[in-house]
Formats: structure tokens, C-alpha cells, sequence
């Protein structure tokens, strides 16, 4: 009962310092921006958009991933706040799992809003659009972990920013070829792997994120 | 690392020849010492001898090398980082803590008016000067309700009225059946039961 009443209080700070500080926006911002740019480079080809759009969205979200990397974890760790919520009882994992579940809140919906703004840029409409926001829905929560993983592997380094956009890379690789697989296959196959996929990284990455928490301590 | 069978008790902090190690060099060896409710231990020593490492091992933020440490009860660390949103107006960064800690708004403002922060309420932390901020991280600490207070340098940068205030305080955790143990170069206005004086390790090998 503490450790849930705890969770949701670290959540609503989080959501609450993440929406207030206009952190939010950020990724929002420059994912549309990154999909305005692609029809003004490849040229207004309706059946040229329409293919690769799907996929150029998809890689828009990746990118956008990569923003707040270095603005997840360090900050509250350099501060002290991780070390007073061990004080107190809660684990890594617990903490790990809490922040990943805010920065999904922050980041999937205002994603997802984008997302569907940018379509409109591609041309993609109707079964073609609800796939893709499917996918990313999906997806999001993954991503969430993984940033949060990567963040907390990467607390304290030098240059955490741009070793964070390198293993963050292949990692999601999987994710991208599946989300934006679901989009040129008909049939919802890709969106069953994708969602598996999710499942795991989401499973696994708390761990992943509290052991680097737990290493970063000592 | 609870051994609750080694006091007898449960309401008293016990560690037992503990060692800590950090960067692969030995801070300390073989410390053993006890705390009952109402006690108060002081920790002093020349810089870089461990005096912060024992408080988080003993806070449970690091692991002893050798030896246990039983610390059965709720703590609370008041270290040199601030833990609060440098954003947030002060009252509303602590009552963060005051929900996690399960505490209510009337503790909120008795933790600030016993650290005397109560002007300070609706002022950002950022514009903070050094002596309020080392208020802000006592004032955190004033309200939890842990019996265990860990305390690193908590008269830093305050002055003689501030220092006063924090003695007061001191008394009245202690009074309650509270224990503290804190490392401090500035003396504190409250009678410790004894002092635990860490010194170098390599210096006394040389001397050996």
C-alpha cells in the first residue's frame, strides 16, 4: 500500500514538473518540425508521400525519443532525490518503474497528438493513419523504458547525450522494423511482434534501470 | 544485514565492526558502537576519514565491506544535496516529501516554522541563499517522521540564531525518544552521549 501510494505521488510530481517545465513540447515540437522538412526535400509526390511517409514518421518518433535523454534521470540524481526515496524505503526498481510510467505520460499522448497532426503532412489518412498511431501507441511505452534505462546507464557521464542517441539506436531497431512494418503489410501480424516487443523491453527495463541506479550509488 | 538478534531490541541502531571500503581504499575498520532512543552521537574527523560514507551506509544507501549495521527504525538523511524542485515555491517542493512521508500540511508548516523558512514559503528554492537552503534540507528532515536522523554538516553556513534554532530542535527529537547521529565541525548545542572520532587509516599504518 506505501509503495503505491508512493508510486502514484512520484508519477503526478514527475507529470506535473514535466508538463510545468515545457519539457513536454520539446519532442513535440521537433517531431513535427521533422515532418514538415520531408516533403519539402523529397517534393510534393502524393504516391511518393503516401509510401514512405508511414516510415519517415516512424523514424521522426525515434528521434524524438532521443531528446530528454539527458533530462530524465540526471537531474533528480544529482540532486539527491533517488537517495532520499532509498531512505525511505522504496527500491531502484520501484523508482525506475515510477519514472518510466511518468515519462510515458509526458511523452506517448503529446507524441501520438503530433503524430496525427503530421499525417496530415504524408497524405496518410484512414486505415493507413489508425495503424500508425497504433503502432506508436504501442511502441511508446517501450520507448519510454528504454529512455529511462539508457538515462540512468548513462547519469554522470561526460557527453551523456550523444552516447545515449548510440545505444539507443540499435535497441530500438526492433521496435522501428515492426512499427513500420505494420504499416506496408496488410494484416495486423507486424502489430502482434510489435506489441510483443513492447511487452518485454517494458518488463525488462525497470531492472535494467534500477541495477544502473544501484551501480551509480557505490 | 539484520541481525536483530545481536541486541535483543528493536528500537536501537547497533553496528558491529564495520569496515567501509570506496575506491578500493579502507575508509574506516572495525567501528562498533550503539544507539538508544534519546541518544545522541557525534562523529568527527579530518576531512575525506568517512564521516559521510558511515551515514549513508548507516541509511542504507551503501553496503559495509565487513561487519552489520541493524538500523531497525524509519531515517532520515540530511546530506549537502537539497532534493527539492529549485522551481517549486519551498512549501509546495516539501510537501512532495510530506505526501511521501505521509505527513499532512499542518506538518508542512511546523517543519518550516521550526526551521524558520515560514516567510520563505511561497519563494522559489532557487532564489535560496546558502544558509536558507541548508534550512530547506533541515526543514525536510524535521518533517518525517523517522527516529533515525542522520545528519552531515547540519550547522553549515547557518548563523549563531540559526545554530540555536537547530539545537532546539535537536533537544526536542531527542526528547521524543529520537536519535541522532551527526558529524559536525561547528558545535552543536546539544549534549552528546559520546563522540566517535574517525581518523586516517594510512596515517596510523605508517606510524605501525
Amino acid at each position: 500500500m506505501f509503495v503505491m501510494g508512493s508510486i502514484a505521488t512520484i508519477i503526478w510530481r514527475d507529470v506535473r514538473q514535466s508538463y510545468a517545465s515545457g519539457g513536454t513540447w520539446l519532442p513535440v515540437i521537433f517531431y513535427l518540425s521533422a515532418a514538415t522538412l520531408f516533403p519539402f526535400a523529397v517534393g510534393p509526390d502524393r504516391a511518393l508521400l503516401l509510401q514512405t511517409g508511414g516510415g519517415i514518421l516512424w523514424i521522426a518518433a525515434l528521434l524524438a525519443t532521443l531528446l530528454p535523454l539527458d533530462r530524465l534521470i540526471q537531474p533528480d540524481l544529482e540532486n539527491g532525490v533517488y537517495d532520499q526515496m532509498i531512505v525511505r524505503g522504496l527500491s531502484d526498481e520501484i523508482i525506475a518503474a515510477a519514472r518510466m510510467m511518468s515519462h510515458w505520460l509526458a511523452f506517448g499522448p503529446p507524441l501520438l497528438f503530433a503524430a496525427f497532426l503530421a499525417s496530415g503532412l504524408m497524405g496518410l489518412e484512414g486505415a493507413a493513419l489508425g495503424t500508425l498511431l497504433a503502432s506508436l501507441a504501442i511502441a511508446t511505452p517501450a520507448l519510454a523504458g528504454l529512455a529511462v534505462m539508457i538515462a540512468a546507464l548513462t547519469a554522470g557521464l561526460k557527453g551523456a547525450g550523444a552516447l545515449g542517441g548510440l545505444l539507443l539506436v540499435p535497441l530500438a531497431i526492433p521496435l522501428l522494423i515492426f512499427g513500420a512494418g505494420s504499416l506496408s503489410t496488410q494484416g495486423n501480424s507486424a502489430l502482434l511482434f510489435l506489441a510483443a516487443i513492447s511487452l518485454l523491453l517494458v518488463a525488462i527495463t525497470p531492472f535494467a534501470a534500477g541495477a544502473a541506479l544501484s551501480a551509480v550509488r557505490e | 544485514m539484520n541481525d536483530g538478534q545481536s541486541t535483543g531490541s528493536n528500537d536501537r541502531l547497533f553496528a558491529e565492526a564495520i569496515s567501509c571500503t570506496r575506491g578500493g581504499r579502507t575508509l574506516f575498520r572495525d567501528l562498533t558502537f550503539k544507539l538508544a532512543p534519546g541518544q545522541a552521537g557525534l562523529l568527527t574527523g579530518p576531512n575525506g576519514v568517512g564521516k559521510s560514507s558511515l551515514l549513508r551506509l548507516l541509511a542504507g544507501l551503501l553496503q559495509p565491506s565487513a561487519g552489520s549495521c541493524t538500523v531497525p527504525m524509519a531515517k532520515a538523511l540530511c546530506d549537502d544535496r537539497l532534493a527539492l524542485n529549485e522551481q517549486l515555491p519551498f512549501e509546495q517542493a516539501l510537501r512532495f516529501w510530506a505526501r511521501l512521508d505521509g505527513r499532512v500540511q499542518a506538518d508542512v508548516a511546523a517543519a518550516m516554522a521550526r526551521a524558520g523558512l515560514a516567510h520563505l514559503a511561497e519563494v522559489p528554492v532557487r532564489y535560496f541563499s546558502t544558509g536558507q537552503r541548508q534550512r530547506a534540507r533541515l526543514a525536510r528532515t524535521y518533517l518525517t517522521d523517522a527516529r533515525l536522523w542522520l545528519l552531515d554538516e547540519p550547522a553549515n553556513g547557518l548563523d549563531t540564531d540559526s545554530v540555536a534554532q537547530l539545537g532546539t530542535a535537536l533537544q526536542s527529537h531527542l526528547d521524543d525518544g529520537g536519535i541522532i547521529l551527526a558529524a559536525s565541525h561547528i558545535p552543536l548545542p546539544i549534549p552528546f552521549d559520546f563522540t566517535l572520532k574517525l581518523e586516517p587509516l594510512e596515517d596510523l599504518e605508517a606510524c605501525l
